[in-house]
């Protein structure tokens, strides 16, 4: 097997696997086979999933920075596998909002949408992830061009839209919001650095 | 919603507190009459051992007939934010809080002021169980069998002047015990208050125990306050000072975001939190596919307290 093989065939399906671990776990919380989601399920298992699509999109966002500082350029064939966990792991925080919360009743749900703008801003993620998700099969990457980058570059804006969607639900605990808001401001600092270097004249512009 | 009790013994018949207290009952015919005669020969002793039974309780005609929530659930979904801002937080950070000794102090307007050891504090009054509805703010809600004494006859006890507008309340602000404290979540100590006349409507109480037994630290004690028809953030734990004030007292959610907490705070169904709606709310212990319910104005005791608002803009006095 050479490394392209070992990493389609060996490595992907294992991370693949870790990355679901997560959504096993609520439900076999849910069904208190590992566990239990405590005197509020519903609630549990909105933070839950919402929790996991900010990691996976951190992770996601990490992954050029760290290929470009180590020089693995193997790990940009996870990009769009961890892309997509962070849409399943949205879409499912969605799902368990619309289903479950909302209990599929149409007048809440556009009254949240329209008037509660911190629930605006994760639609819109969603919106977006999804966008970058039907767009992540290869054809149609291949078919859309530079429109594709353009379009992917909205990771960017999802990764602050999650952000900001956490810090204006919470309570009165913004640390977990603003330790993601520290993260992801490395995150995109990483790549103003980048950008700004390759800017300077004499250097050479290292392969994307 | 009330249940007409027939377990009132003679005792509390007679004791004063309890003449105060249920004058409703009296006005409806129910008790032919009481008197003023005889002291209580009850008096609210509990015990200070953890989870102990506590001693001569009594039924109360304000309980609702709904099934009151697990011990679990009350016990281990709290917003207790001096032990931890997440919910399953204060079940394991209080577990080492000491409620004992503990003392309360009363002071402002007052003819009885002073501070008082918790057991001369609670000899006076009489222990019932009140089984409320618990609206949270953050649109769950849960029913819980509270045992407390009437904080009507609390505060009829230490006798308030006529410059006493509120009363307030604050809560321990001890670091050592209180991990919590060290973040700057609200401005310490948690503070709270009411009007005098919410104060002696009968049915607010501070709490010293849950399903007949001594209230656990998570849930405030050795002594917390339960308002039933406002949101449960009015309901302050672990209660050290009660101030009889002739200004509205600062109200800690309030002071840390005025535009979604008030002063009042009652459960209002036609108003919502800037962030969420409060038409709704889950109840708590439900099955995941469970509805959520329609929210009751003043959470279901309308009867009870509309009265005292009904020159009050809600909207505006949320």
């Amino acid at each position: 097997m050479n490394t392209l093989q070992q990493i389609r065939f060996v490595w992907k399906p294992i991370i693949f696997l870790i990355c679901l671990l997560p959504a096993v776990l609520v439900v076999g919380d849910a069904f208190g086979i590992t566990g239990g989601l405590g005197a509020n399920p519903i609630e549990a298992i909105l933070d839950r999933f919402g929790n996991w699509a900010l990691r996976f999109i951190m992770i996601a966002l990490a992954v050029t920075p760290l290929r470009r500082m180590t020089g693995w350029n193997w790990l940009s064939r996870f990009r769009r596998m961890l892309g997509l966990f962070t849409f399943f792991y949205a879409f499912m925080h969605f799902v368990t909002w619309f289903v479950l919360d909302r209990e599929m009743r149409v007048d809440d749900i556009i009254e949240d949408l329209t008037e509660r703008p911190f629930i605006t801003l994760g639609f819109i993620a969603v919106l977006l992830l999804t966008a970058m998700a039907v767009t992540s099969v290869t054809a149609i990457r291949r078919r859309m061009g530079r429109n594709w980058q353009k379009l992917h570059y909205a990771a960017y804006a999802v990764g602050f839209l999650g952000v900001w969607h956490y810090w204006w639900q919470v309570k009165k605990d913004v640390a977990e919001p603003a330790l993601y808001a520290a993260i992801l401001t490395v995150l995109l600092g990483a790549r103003v650095v980048n950008h700004w270097r390759n800017k300077k004249p004499g250097r050479h512009r290292p392969s994307r | 919603m009330r249940k007409k009790s027939n377990l009132i013994r003679p005792s509390e018949i007679t004791s004063e507190s309890n003449y105060l207290n249920r004058r409703d009952f009296i006005r409806a015919g129910a008790i032919a009459g009481g008197s003023l005669i005889a002291p209580s020969a009850l008096s609210a002793i509990v015990p200070d051992s953890r989870l102990a039974t506590l001693p001569g309780v009594s039924k109360s005609a304000y309980s609702t007939d709904e099934a009151p929530n697990s011990f679990e659930d009350i016990s281990t979904y709290n917003n207790f934010y001096e032990f931890g801002l997440r919910k399953e937080d204060p079940v394991v950070n209080a577990e080492d809080f000491k409620p004992r000794p503990w003392t309360i102090e009363i002071s402002g307007h007052a003819e009885k002021t002073g501070t008082f050891d918790f057991d001369d504090f609670m000899q006076p009054f009489d222990l019932e169980e009140r089984i409320y509805r618990m609206r949270c703010v953050e649109a769950w809600s849960m029913v819980i069998p509270w045992v407390g004494i009437s904080l009507a006859d609390v505060v009829k006890h230490f006798q308030p002047t006529s410059k006493a507008q509120y009363v307030a309340f604050e809560t321990l602000n001890d670091r050592a015990q209180m991990p919590g404290l060290r973040g700057r979540s609200l401005d310490w100590p948690y503070r709270e208050g009411l009007t005098i006349a919410e104060a002696t409507n009968p049915l607010p109480i501070l709490a010293v125990g849950i399903y007949g037994k001594v209230i656990p630290n998570q849930n405030g004690a050795p002594i917390r306050l339960v308002v039933p028809w406002k949101y449960g953030f009015k309901g302050i734990k672990s209660i050290v000072k009660i101030h009889f004030s002739s200004t509205r007292p600062k109200t800690s959610w309030n002071m840390a975001a005025p535009n979604e907490y008030g002063f009042y705070a009652n459960v209002n169904p036609g108003v919502n939190h800037p962030r969420w709606s409060q038409a709704r709310e889950r109840r708590i212990g439900g099955s995941i596919f469970a509805s959520k319910q329609e929210t009751l104005m003043f959470n279901g005791y309308g009867d009870e307290v509309a009265h005292l608002y009904k020159d009050l803009n809600l909207r505006r006095n949320f």
